[in-house]
């Protein structure tokens, strides 16, 4: 027994010594271990209280329709840029000068889901002038400034419906396309767009939009449109260097089924890469070539002279026909599905993302080149060539993983491709196109960024995985989940998780730039001497209150810490009332707001020597007060005024004051 | 009584210990990586007992599905199929694997034959939920390793390249399982 005693003994002794080792290596040395594991991640990713960002990642807000503006490497929010939605916090789409961008053909809509930012380019490389986004829901392309970040212009897209492949650039900012996922029937050729669903085959056709840029201004304008079969055109990339000329879309459901898409527009082996030689069609725009389709869409823009967008109705697009100008588009087989098309920084790669592939076709610009001029096609696909699907691979990337969604590349040559099914992006070589790290994502990445990824000039460092799902990742928030991004350092030969960090709806794609490229040049407020809005009022000796008909025009003022004028009596039920309101600081970050009791519309937000106007009815007699909503200064609070409402038809003329103290 | 009796019961007992110690029992306490801070356990590990069930979580809890389980676990696919998907998986039963030439199972789930395995696997996969009804004889299904299978409805029942009959059909909060008596088996090429 004593020696059995003593065993036992032994084993408890054993086993807690175990267990404390297990503690000790499982659990505390861990805290340890992690401190020295994260150390490393956390000194890369930390931005010193006052120190900026590196890079800005500008990136779509989904669903939110919004763009949202992050510092890299801290994954710092810094702002949401309002573009398809109305945006209360500013005003955004509620204002009277703001209300005009949110018009379509449709009238003024609330709300759009954007999907893809691309930031303007000359001969390839960011020059950090503009951003661009889409909208997918009702067809849009948005110009946002980087001098203010405010969205300058939105152009509305004829004959198009859903678009995605959207709004990627030329080399030099020439065009943006906008090329439709949803194929629908168009309404302008004198056949009636009443036709049966099942009558997709024949009756409903795809668009590629040219969106012409200013090279100056940035302005604007639906040069023409291409018009293809009624296949779902999804995602496009650019030409660069030699490939300059073209512009390529991948294109899924060749099928066209109208229907259960998840089966039916996954049967065919391969699918279709779309090559547009926008040289070749502007060309035969410019000659005439083209039919003039009789259609209608909004062209909005925004005067930061003005402080008032305008929006005009568009009613003529110029459309190219493939079949009969022979020699603009060619199709290319990609296997399965293809999502993502992107070409790589010498324009001699374009890499197909099949949704359902288990490989990676990478396409050789030169031999494009060549089996067009070889005439090497594989038959033809509504009359428009195929090429023959070995003639123009460089290769396929085998068993890269599952699900590839996209490819950024870095400055050393490597392309990085996202994978949902499988949840990683993989790092590759285009020439050799061998596997060469993968790193998981946490989960079921989407798109992902590479500073200057998509340009000829890669700034490299980081890849940014913008993952859909993040379950279990953050602190919970019921059902609805924050949305995240994850910053991997790619700097080394393996890829490093450094930060996870939360994004704004649902992250589509992002771009980064270095700050130095945009820093320098972001306004920091307007010159009131340059305010050209017509209610504008550039001292407090001009605030005034003017009566016409049912109208009230109150032309205010707001400085630190008072309005002017601030009483103001006369106005009657049922008036309009708008209130122009100028803020006269001339100074860094000093906003005003601006809201009345009761008002229908969100805040005015006004910068610094803008003027923005908020509509609002008397609705009832009484006193209605209003204040500033923006923390301007030490008497903020005391910044506010009130208004009297009289009765319709009351003989209370209309009258205004500020530090009028004399009782009447 | 001996020492060597002893260890797996104290070893339990210790493991238990430090799983308390450490805290957070309802978290996966996966090590991290040794460059990062991320935890190297990916979506089958996400800690969820009130979501329908995925397609691992039904793989995990069926007994007639051990094997499959050990060669998604030996592929490191259990992540890949809690994915979102959603999928069909084509799972075969043990009795399905057994049909296999003896000793098949156990090279397959070697490391060195992972690439063969995870294809074997990915055959057993596609990408989108196909309900029963869906499978109408003579289609062709693309599954995730690139290859096709053969759908054939004999006598009431779906067969799948002539060698696997759907004995069961599971649906799943991320796709569909059909539980197959026979293992499919990528065309060689």
């Amino acid at each position: 027994m004593k020696p059995t005693q003593h065993t036992m003994q032994f084993a408890i002794a054993s086993a807690l010594a175990f267990s404390s080792a297990l503690f000790v290596t499982g659990c505390k040395p861990k805290n340890l271990v992690a401190t020295a594991q994260t150390s490393g991640a956390a000194e890369k990713v930390y931005v010193a209280p006052g120190k900026h960002d590196e890079f800005y990642n500008i990136v779509s807000g989904g669903f939110s329709g919004n763009v949202s503006v992050y510092g890299l490497p801290s994954g710092r929010l810094f702002r949401q840029i309002p573009v398809f939605s109305q945006y209360p916090e500013c005003g955004w789409g509620y204002t009277e000068e703001t209300k005009p961008m949110l018009n379509t053909s449709h009238g003024q809509l609330p709300w759009d889901d954007s999907h893809h930012i691309t930031l303007s380019v000359t001969k390839g490389q960011h020059d950090g002038r503009w951003a661009f986004v889409n909208s997918n829901n009702t067809p849009r392309v948005a110009r946002i400034s980087f001098k203010t970040f405010r969205t300058e212009e939105i152009i509305e897209l004829p004959n198009s419906a859903g678009n995605h492949s959207s709004p990627f650039l030329t080399e030099n900012t020439e065009y943006a396309v906008a090329g439709t996922r949803f194929a629908v029937p168009y309404a302008d050729e004198g056949a009636n767009p009443d036709v049966p669903l099942n009558t997709y085959k024949g009756n409903f056709k795809s668009t590629i939009s040219f969106i012409k840029i200013d090279p100056q201004t940035g302005r604007m304008s639906v040069a023409f449109q291409v018009m293809l079969p009624g296949i779902d055109v999804d995602l496009a990339r650019g030409g660069k260097g030699k490939s300059h000329d073209w512009f390529f879309f991948s294109c899924y459901n060749s099928e066209q089924a109208h229907t259960l898409l998840e089966v039916n527009a996954s049967a065919k082996d391969k699918d279709l890469i779309t090559c547009v030689n926008w040289k070749k069609c502007e060309e035969y725009a410019k000659a005439g070539k083209g039919r003039k389709s009789k259609t209608q869409y909004a062209h909005n823009v925004y005067d930061e002279g003005t402080h008032t967008g305008t929006s005009t109705i568009e009613t003529e697009v110029t459309v190219l026909d493939p079949k009969e100008l022979k020699d603009i588009v060619y199709f290319m087989p990609c296997p399965k599905s293809p999502h993502g098309c992107d070409t790589d920084p010498t324009g001699e790669y374009i890499v197909g993302s099949g949704k359902l592939a288990a490989v990676i076709p990478v396409f050789s610009f030169d031999k494009v080149q060549k089996a067009i001029a070889d005439k090497t096609f594989d038959g033809d696909y509504e009359g428009i060539p195929v090429l023959k699907y070995e003639a123009v691979l460089h290769g396929e990337v085998k068993k890269p993983g599952l699900g590839p969604l996209h490819t950024e590349f870095d400055d050393k040559g490597f392309a990085y491709t996202s994978f949902f099914v499988s949840s990683e992006i993989v790092k590759w070589d285009p020439k050799t196109l061998q596997v060469v790290d993968r790193v998981p994502t946490y989960y079921s990445v989407g798109h992902l960024c590479v500073p200057g990824g998509p340009t000829t000039k890669p700034w490299g460092k980081y890849v940014i995985a913008y993952n859909k799902i993040t379950k279990d990742r953050y602190l919970p928030t019921g059902p609805e989940l924050t949305q995240s991004a994850q910053l991997i350092d790619i700097s080394g030969d393996k890829m490093k998780i450094l930060l996870d960090f939360p994004t704004v709806g649902e992250p589509h794609y992002a771009e980064a730039i270095p700050a130095s490229l945009i820093e320098p040049n972001s306004t920091k407020f307007f010159k009131i001497e340059d305010n050209k809005h017509p209610q504008a009022t550039k001292s407090e000796k001009d605030a005034r209150v003017e009566r016409n008909g049912n109208q009230v025009h109150v032309f205010m003022t707001a400085i630190r810490s008072h309005f002017a004028p601030d009483n103001i009596e006369g106005v009657q039920q049922g008036d309009e009332v708008y209130f122009h309101v100028t803020n006269l600081e001339q100074d860094w970050d000093v906003p005003h707001g601006f809201v009345i009791k009761g008002s229908k519309a969100a805040e005015l937000l006004i910068m610094p020597g803008e003027t923005q106007t908020l509509k609002w009815t008397a609705d009832r007699v009484g006193i209605t007060p209003f204040y500033c909503t923006d923390f301007c200064s030490a008497l903020h609070q005391e910044m506010q005024g009130y208004l009297r409402v009289s009765p319709t038809g009351s003989t209370t003329p209309v009258k205004f004051s500020l530090g009028d103290t004399a009782a009447k | 009584m001996n020492t060597t009796q002893l260890t797996p019961l104290f070893a339990a007992v210790a493991l238990s210990l430090a799983l308390t110690q450490c805290g957070d029992s309802s978290k996966p306490q996966a090590a991290a990586p040794a460059d990062a801070a991320a935890p190297v356990a990916g979506q089958s590990a996400v800690q969820d007992k009130d979501s329908k069930p995925d397609i691992p979580k039904i793989a995990v809890g069926s007994k007639d599905h051990t094997t499959l389980v050990a060669a998604l676990k030996a592929a490191e696919y259990l992540d890949v199929v809690s994915n979102a998907g959603p999928f069909t998986v084509f799972a075969p039963t043990n009795a399905a694997f057994d049909k296999l030439p003896k000793g098949t199972v156990e090279t397959l789930v070697k490391p060195e034959n992972k690439d063969k395995l995870r294809n074997i696997l990915e055959y057993h996969v596609a990408v989108s939920t196909f309900k029963p009804e869906m499978l109408r004889d003579g289609m062709s299904l693309g599954m995730a390793n690139g290859d096709n299978i053969k759908v054939s409805n004999k006598d009431g029942k779906i067969v799948i390249n002539d060698s696997a009959t759907i004995i069961a059909t599971v649906p799943a909060s991320n796709g569909i399982v059909h539980v197959v008596d026979g293992v499919l088996l990528p065309p060689s090429k």
